[in-house]
């Protein structure tokens, strides 16, 4: 995958979370994503356009919970619609800023967010998009952003929709 | 002052209206995507409008063009996470009067708010 598609997310996250949450995050080596590491709570993004794919922000739900919490300003119950909205809204500004700072020229819409909660979930993707894995680590905890995009060839006019289905 | 917050996060919309309380606005009516604010801005008559983009059902955009077509005085700020240059211009010639990128600190928010009532207030003058 192109880096110039992984760069946007690091910086878009660290904005986000900094700017909104005033949470610094480290972000570690991104890998490529082998196995399936189970997570308790995960917000998705679909990307499509230009480029396609899906974005996943999954946390522990201890991370996850104290995320919420900063965000929100308040301690919010666990899988509650008002967690699960402010985790969506946090995937939703984590690739809507990435994909702004895309290579120019590059038309590129986002969905509106998905999230799943459950103990010891995984995100299944399309089989033919690899999947980069980028560890983020905050004072609230570690959690991982995965980015499974790619860039629409010329010749294929009919844009697939991210197909990120969730496996609890 | 009536203020309509038309986003799908309700975290958002409290946050906004967290931001709002501080500069004073506590008159606040919200919309949870663009379908809504179409239903209940004819009753609710609001001063100022902060609209999202990305929301179900119908999007921000949607919304201001429509809304455009019965009301071209109430300003519109938009609180979106779409920055690139050409979604800005989109929505500036769809009606927008002032654009605020998500993420934002409450400062950058109040100020956008402040300068859109200022310009407001200087043209009915």
């Amino acid at each position: 995958m192109d880096p110039n598609f992984i760069k946007p997310f690091i910086t878009s996250i660290q904005n986000v979370f900094s700017t909104m949450l005033q949470l610094p995050v480290s972000i570690k080596d991104p890998t490529i994503k082998t196995g399936q590491q189970p997570f308790d709570v995960s917000g998705i993004i679909g990307m499509s356009g230009d480029v396609t794919g899906s974005v996943v922000l999954s946390f522990p739900r201890d991370c996850a919970e104290r995320v919420v919490a900063l965000f929100c300003g308040q301690q919010v119950a666990f899988e509650t619609a008002d967690f699960n909205d402010a985790i969506g809204e946090l995937v939703n500004m984590v690739s809507g800023n990435a994909k702004a700072l895309f290579p120019s020229g590059r038309k590129v819409s986002i969905s509106c967010p998905s999230v799943v909660v459950g103990a010891k979930h995984s995100v299944a993707r399309q089989s033919d998009v690899p999947c980069i894995q980028i560890p983020c680590v905050t004072d609230c905890g570690d959690f991982v952003i995965e980015i499974a995009i790619k860039q629409r060839a010329a010749a294929d006019p009919a844009s697939t929709d991210a197909a990120a289905t969730a496996k609890a | 002052m009536k203020i309509m917050l038309v986003d799908d996060s309700k975290t958002m919309r409290n946050i906004q209206k967290a931001v709002l309380a501080q500069l004073g606005h506590t008159d606040v009516v919200e919309a949870c995507d663009g379908q809504d604010a179409l239903s209940k801005v004819q009753a609710a008559k609001p001063d100022l409008l902060l609209v999202d983009w990305n929301m179900p059902n119908m999007d921000g955009l949607s919304f201001v063009k429509a809304y455009r077509q019965a009301n071209k005085a109430t300003p519109i700020i938009m609180v979106t996470t779409e920055a690139e240059k050409g979604r800005v211009i989109e929505a500036i010639k769809a009606g927008v009067n002032n654009y605020v990128v998500k993420p934002f600190t409450p400062d950058l928010l109040g100020q956008r708010i402040q300068e859109t009532l200022a310009k407001k207030a200087a043209s009915a003058a």
